[in-house]
């Protein structure tokens, strides 16, 4: 006869890179119902829009989350571009997709050693985040910020990279190769990772599309969901596919991680052998008016930037839906029926990046 | 410029639950379900995709209207329920999984719900510790209002 | 194989320097674009007050009867947003961040602007 016990998991987690809050009703071990509750972190971003016009309010959109910034103002400013109708030019549109690949290789390094610290491989979690060193060195040397860049601006970019500074780093990328193959060498073979990870966290295609999981998460249960095929930025002109793996499981969510890593220096290798030279910013003039959904591919998924302007200095609403808010009902999917130790693998599994899911 | 195309159509609160029952069945996936307010009136947006196509449903509805939940059709709606549920304070009936009102914590109710900002000037604080001055900025017209105050804190804690 | 996969990554650990740098006994790593604290040349700025309304943070104060500029080191976050506002190019962006404050130290600082200066009489001879 099993009892049922309530255990708290969370706000504050060795595992958890930012405070969520779950209920697990456990019977001996097993979880039986996870009930999550956020809220820790809710600093209502998107009221500022009342306090900042909207060639500054870029500023705060950036502060949305440190992981995934970048593509936050990419987010915002393509919002405000197409109602606009702004064109943007093409080397800008380069730059942003660089930089881009450069925010999703640092986001997926953070999270390949966080995935490994949560299964308590320290070892493996300090050499991904030295790896990650070498990322964050190239983006401050060219933008001048470690993890908020602060160069995306309504009309195009703030700074530009010399070609120079481009074969530079290339070049870099290309000798680091070597160390992000070994590391993911780890991640595919050893044996104590699959242990931990293989038929953990089920989650079925079908749940997958029901409950609408968005990124690395739909990708893991087989479902070719990647927001850049619809070709923003510069994305229409560079060639690659979506990774898709059919395990759904916590360890294909890995591979699929650990292979956009090689993704995303082919993105960059190609994006700096193709641009094209000419300015970086067009001019922005007057006010907005009119609304649009913008949609970008965040190291965790689909983002979603809606913004409503009426032609005033302030935009009237700017709503931003983030992939780990979308996520958490598969997670909730996910806890239930799994061991109580399997709890921090899984909830990492998502990437919960809980300052974007409640900005 | 990309810009894709986005449909929007507009819905009534008797057709809602029937309309999305037809994107189900078609094989669109629920992306958000986002809200605003405009002079008294609350737009909810309804957003699905399939294959990249985007469409939304609006709802245009005034305070007080009740609105029936979809998480009848896509379980995964709860989330964004609640949260307009707690921001805004509509209400919204028979949700599967209903926080009543605690899935985010904040110090005022329905904040984005409340009146437009008033500027009021704040009295010259004393200028010493930075940690003990409670929102007051020195010798500058300061926005006073208490749910903007997590926002002043918050930036002397980013500092 | 599934076992000692780290084994070559361990054994080049062992034979290279360490990845950190012991801050602050060695000086942070820094670049030439880095985002340092804000910096202003006072004899260039007209005090019209733009840097002010277009700071994100709120830091900048400026007063035009005094002539004065301040700004709170604390409040800033390093965005440009000052320097790319202003028409006369007086605030710049230096590479070196501000340290770190302790108590009893303030956290505004502020900059006298000279006094203004007496128009020419030349000027109202010519128009005359």
């Amino acid at each position: 006869m099993a009892g049922r016990i309530v255990v708290p998991f969370g706000p504050q987690h060795p595992v958890l890179p930012e405070p969520i809050h779950l209920d697990l009703v456990l019977e001996d071990e097993r979880v039986v119902e996870a009930i999550p509750s956020i809220g820790y972190v809710h600093r209502g971003l998107e009221k500022l829009v009342e306090k900042r016009d909207f060639k500054d309010f870029v500023y705060i959109a950036e502060r949305i989350c440190g992981i995934c910034s970048f593509t936050h103002s990419v987010g915002y400013c393509k919002a405000i571009e197409a109602i606009m109708d702004l064109q943007v030019p093409e080397r800008a549109q380069y730059l942003r997709t660089i930089w881009s690949e450069y925010s999703r290789l640092h986001s997926h390094l953070l999270w390949l050693g966080l995935y490994a610290d949560a299964m308590g491989f320290e070892n493996l979690f300090m050499n991904a985040w030295r790896i990650r060193e070498t990322i964050l060195d190239a983006m401050e040397e060219t933008t001048g910020g470690r993890v908020i860049q602060g160069v995306c601006k309504v009309g195009g970019v703030r700074r530009d990279i010399s070609d120079a500074k481009l074969k530079e780093m290339t070049a870099k990328l290309d000798s680091i190769g070597g160390e992000i193959e070994d590391l993911c060498h780890v991640f595919f073979d050893d044996a104590s990772v699959k242990h931990r990870s293989v038929g953990v966290g089920m989650l079925s295609k079908e749940d997958a599309h029901k409950l609408g999981a968005v990124g690395p998460v739909a990708k893991g249960s087989g479902i070719a969901l990647d927001l850049r095929q619809t070709g923003y930025s510069a994305y229409g002109s560079l060639d690659f596919k979506p990774i898709v793996e059919t395990g759904c499981d916590c360890y294909s969510r890995c591979i699929v991680r650990a292979k956009e890593l090689a993704q995303s220096v082919d993105l960059i290798k190609q994006a700096a052998a193709n641009i094209p030279a000419g300015d970086i910013e067009v001019k922005v003039r007057g006010n907005p008016d009119g609304e649009y959904f913008s949609r970008v591919e965040q190291p965790r998924g689909e983002c979603i930037h809606y913004v409503k302007a009426n032609g005033s200095k302030n935009i009237l609403r700017e709503r931003v839906r983030t992939p780990s808010s979308a996520n958490i009902p598969p997670l909730v999917k996910m806890l239930e029926g799994c061991q109580m130790a399997d709890v921090p693998v899984i909830v990492l599994s998502i990437d919960p990046c809980i300052g974007c899911a409640e900005r | 410029m990309h810009k894709e195309e986005q449909t929007i159509t507009e819905v009534g609160v008797d057709n809602l639950v029937s309309e999305v029952s037809k994107m189900y069945d078609e094989g669109y996936r629920l992306v958000q379900i986002g809200c605003g307010k405009y002079d008294d009136i609350f737009e909810i947006n309804y957003s699905f995709d399939k294959d990249y196509k985007f469409v939304n449903l609006r709802l245009k509805i005034a305070e007080g209207v009740v609105v029936p939940s979809i998480t009848g059709v896509y379980l995964c709606a709860f989330i964004y329920e609640n949260e307009i549920h707690d921001l805004f304070g509509v209400s919204i009936k028979d949700i599967a999984i209903d926080f009543k009102g605690n899935l985010i914590r904040t110090s005022v109710k329905n904040p984005f719900n409340t009146p437009t900002i008033t500027k009021v000037k704040a009295a010259k604080p004393a200028k010493s510790e930075n940690a003990a001055a409670a929102g007051a900025k020195p010798d500058v017209k300061s926005d006073a209002k208490p749910d903007t105050k997590p926002d002043a804190e918050k930036k002397k804690e980013e500092a | 194989m599934g076992l000692f996969s780290m084994t070559k990554t361990v054994l080049k650990s062992l034979f290279n320097k360490p990845a950190t740098i012991r801050y602050p006994a060695e000086p942070a790593k820094r670049f030439e674009g880095t985002r340092g604290q804000m910096e202003i040349d006072i004899d260039k700025c007209i005090f019209c007050g733009l840097c002010s309304k277009h700071c994100p943070a709120d830091a900048i104060t400026v007063n035009k009867n005094e002539r004065t500029w301040s700004i709170n080191r604390l409040w800033c976050i390093c965005c440009n947003s000052c320097a790319e506002n202003c028409n006369k190019d007086a605030i710049y962006q230096t590479n070196v961040y501000h340290a770190p404050i302790v108590a009893g130290e303030t956290d505004v600082d502020v900059y006298q602007g000279k006094p203004v200066e007496e128009k020419p009489a030349s000027a109202e001879e010519k128009a005359a």
